[in-house]
């Protein structure tokens, strides 16, 4: 059912663990639909520094969680905004139909992550 | 290590069930139809294996159907019975906690006209005997009843279910069809058709060390189905197809070798492993009963706050191979409906792996399969954002 890629970052996720003092955290999923995706950034002159991921979730969603880290990680803030789920899915050789769902949580959870960021520097000035 | 703890999915298929069947594929060959000697030959072996497991449930020669599996049993029994019986009336008692082959039938005759009641159970998984008694009515034709259920093993109380139907058609002289499906409970426990007041009865052989491919329906004398399927007049007009003779004598074979006495063992290991993960694994629970009405093998239980397709995966890994109810390993994106029919919080459903022990496994391999559910739970509640 799943590609090398994703079992690869299943087995061995990259970037995983809670972050102390982020700069910007974003969680989507609740655990009745049996996802939840944790997203926590560090950002230093608009670029993510630092990025972990916490997840409840199947194997798609942990590859999804430790995949979008990998390809957020030092990008500019814009250019993380501009990656979408099927970027994320691409990079993994592709998802099953049926876990698509699992990258759309990553896409929302990142732009949930940037966005908490932003609102929080605005609250600073 | 490799740990097959999957048995409720399929077992192997016995060495001995494999030698008996050999001679059926290029010596004994012929068509069992046929009226010449390789046909008659064919015909021999077919009846003998069909005369094993009439005798097995007390039931007779002749009210054995073979059909391709235990869904096929199930479609020809409950399609079969509200085709032929539509006349006299048009409602059919389940559960919730059926196997697919009948809830999905049942859904199919809701389209067709038929209306179809779904008893609810209690927390453990027991039928409600008293919603039963309610649901009975003139219009009813046919009860369908799971005999033990193939996630958490619960036994029903088919033998009081049976009296209640027996009662009712006394009472108002009607006649109201009782089945059950015993595909995991066949062997594992003593059917015996006439004590329990079946009608009807679905089995599968590859869930008994015998071949896939096979199951018989048993139709008690009296009990007018409609055949679903058209073709010739083989199975007594019920089934037609060339008859799978082969694995008809596997499947015999396998049902002769095994009875409940061979599941002494694996009754015990059940409770071993059960108390393992209990003890070793906070924040686990296992559904359905712990010791008694349950069936001997499997053991489904709750992990808290991990997700049951990674669990399963990374005990796969490990060279372990169980199954899950969580929705992610679905087709759908619900977790398993007889877990939500128990009354288990969505989010846990999703945290369930099901264990289903076989006659060869060993404590060696409980205990190796404890120390990784271990391992693979901690790790994954690690990494959960709400612990």
């Amino acid at each position: 059912m799943y590609t090398n890629k994703v079992l690869e970052h299943f087995y061995d996720p990259h970037n995983y663990g809670r972050m102390k003092n982020p700069d910007g955290v974003g969680e989507v999923g609740n655990p009745s639909c049996g996802d939840v995706l944790r997203l926590y950034i560090k950002v230093k002159n608009d670029k993510i520094i630092d990025i972990k991921f916490e997840t409840l979730g199947c194997a798609a969603a942990i590859a999804v969680s430790s995949m979008t880290t990998d390809m957020v990680m030092g990008k500019t803030l814009n250019e993380a905004l501009k990656i979408k789920k099927k970027d994320i899915a691409d990079e993994l050789g592709g998802l099953p139909e049926i876990k698509m769902h699992c990258s759309n949580l990553a896409e929302e959870a990142l732009k949930l992550a940037i966005e908490d960021y932003q609102k929080k520097v605005k609250d600073k000035k | 290590m490799k740990v097959y703890f999957d048995n409720a999915a399929t077992t192997k298929v016995d060495s001995r069930v494999f030698e008996a069947m050999k001679p059926y594929f290029s010596d004994i060959y012929g068509n069992a139809s046929s009226l010449h000697g390789f046909g008659l030959s064919a015909k021999q072996a077919l009846e003998e294996a069909r005369e094993v497991i009439a005798r097995k449930i007390n039931a007779r020669h002749n009210e054995i159907i073979f059909t391709s599996g235990a869904t096929e049993a199930d479609n020809l029994a409950i399609r079969g019975v509200a085709y032929k019986n539509n006349h006299l009336g048009n409602h059919i008692i389940t559960t919730k906690i059926e196997h697919p082959a009948v809830l999905e039938s049942c859904r199919f005759l809701e389209t067709q006209g038929f209306k179809i009641t779904y008893l609810s159970v209690d927390r453990e998984g027991f039928v409600n005997l008293e919603e039963l008694k309610r649901s009975l009515g003139e219009k009813t034709i046919l009860v369908s009843i799971i005999f033990a259920n193939n996630e958490i093993g619960i036994i029903q109380p088919i033998k009081e279910i049976g009296k209640i139907i027996k009662n009712w058609n006394e009472k108002h002289n009607s006649k109201i069809i009782f089945h059950s499906d015993a595909v995991q409970a066949f062997t594992k426990i003593d059917i015996n058709v006439n004590d329990l007041n079946l009608d009807l009865l679905s089995i599968s052989s590859h869930k008994i060390y015998g071949p896939k491919g096979i199951g018989a329906l048993y139709v008690k004398e009296g009990t007018k189905i409609e055949k679903i399927a058209h073709g010739g007049h083989h199975e007594y007009n019920l089934r037609p197809g060339t008859e799978n003779v082969t694995s008809a004598v596997g499947f015999a074979k396998a049902l002769e070798l095994f009875n409940p006495k061979n599941y002494e063992a694996v009754k015990s290991l059940r409770a071993y492993l059960i108390k393992e993960v209990l003890k070793n694994i906070p924040d686990s629970y296992l559904n359905g009963p712990l010791a008694e009405n349950v069936l001997p093998n499997i053991a489904n239980f709750i992990f808290k706050g991990a997700e049951g397709e990674a669990i399963m995966l990374l005990l796969d890994k490990e060279g372990i191979a169980v199954s899950t109810g969580s929705a992610c390993a679905s087709h759908s994106l619900e977790p398993s409906y007889v877990l939500l029919a128990l009354g288990v919080p969505k989010e846990e459903a999703h945290g369930s792996i099901r264990v289903s022990l076989g006659l060869e496994n060993k404590k060696e391999e409980v205990d190796y399969t404890v120390k990784v559910f271990k391992k693979v739970i901690k790790r994954l509640r690690d990494i959960n954002p709400l612990r």
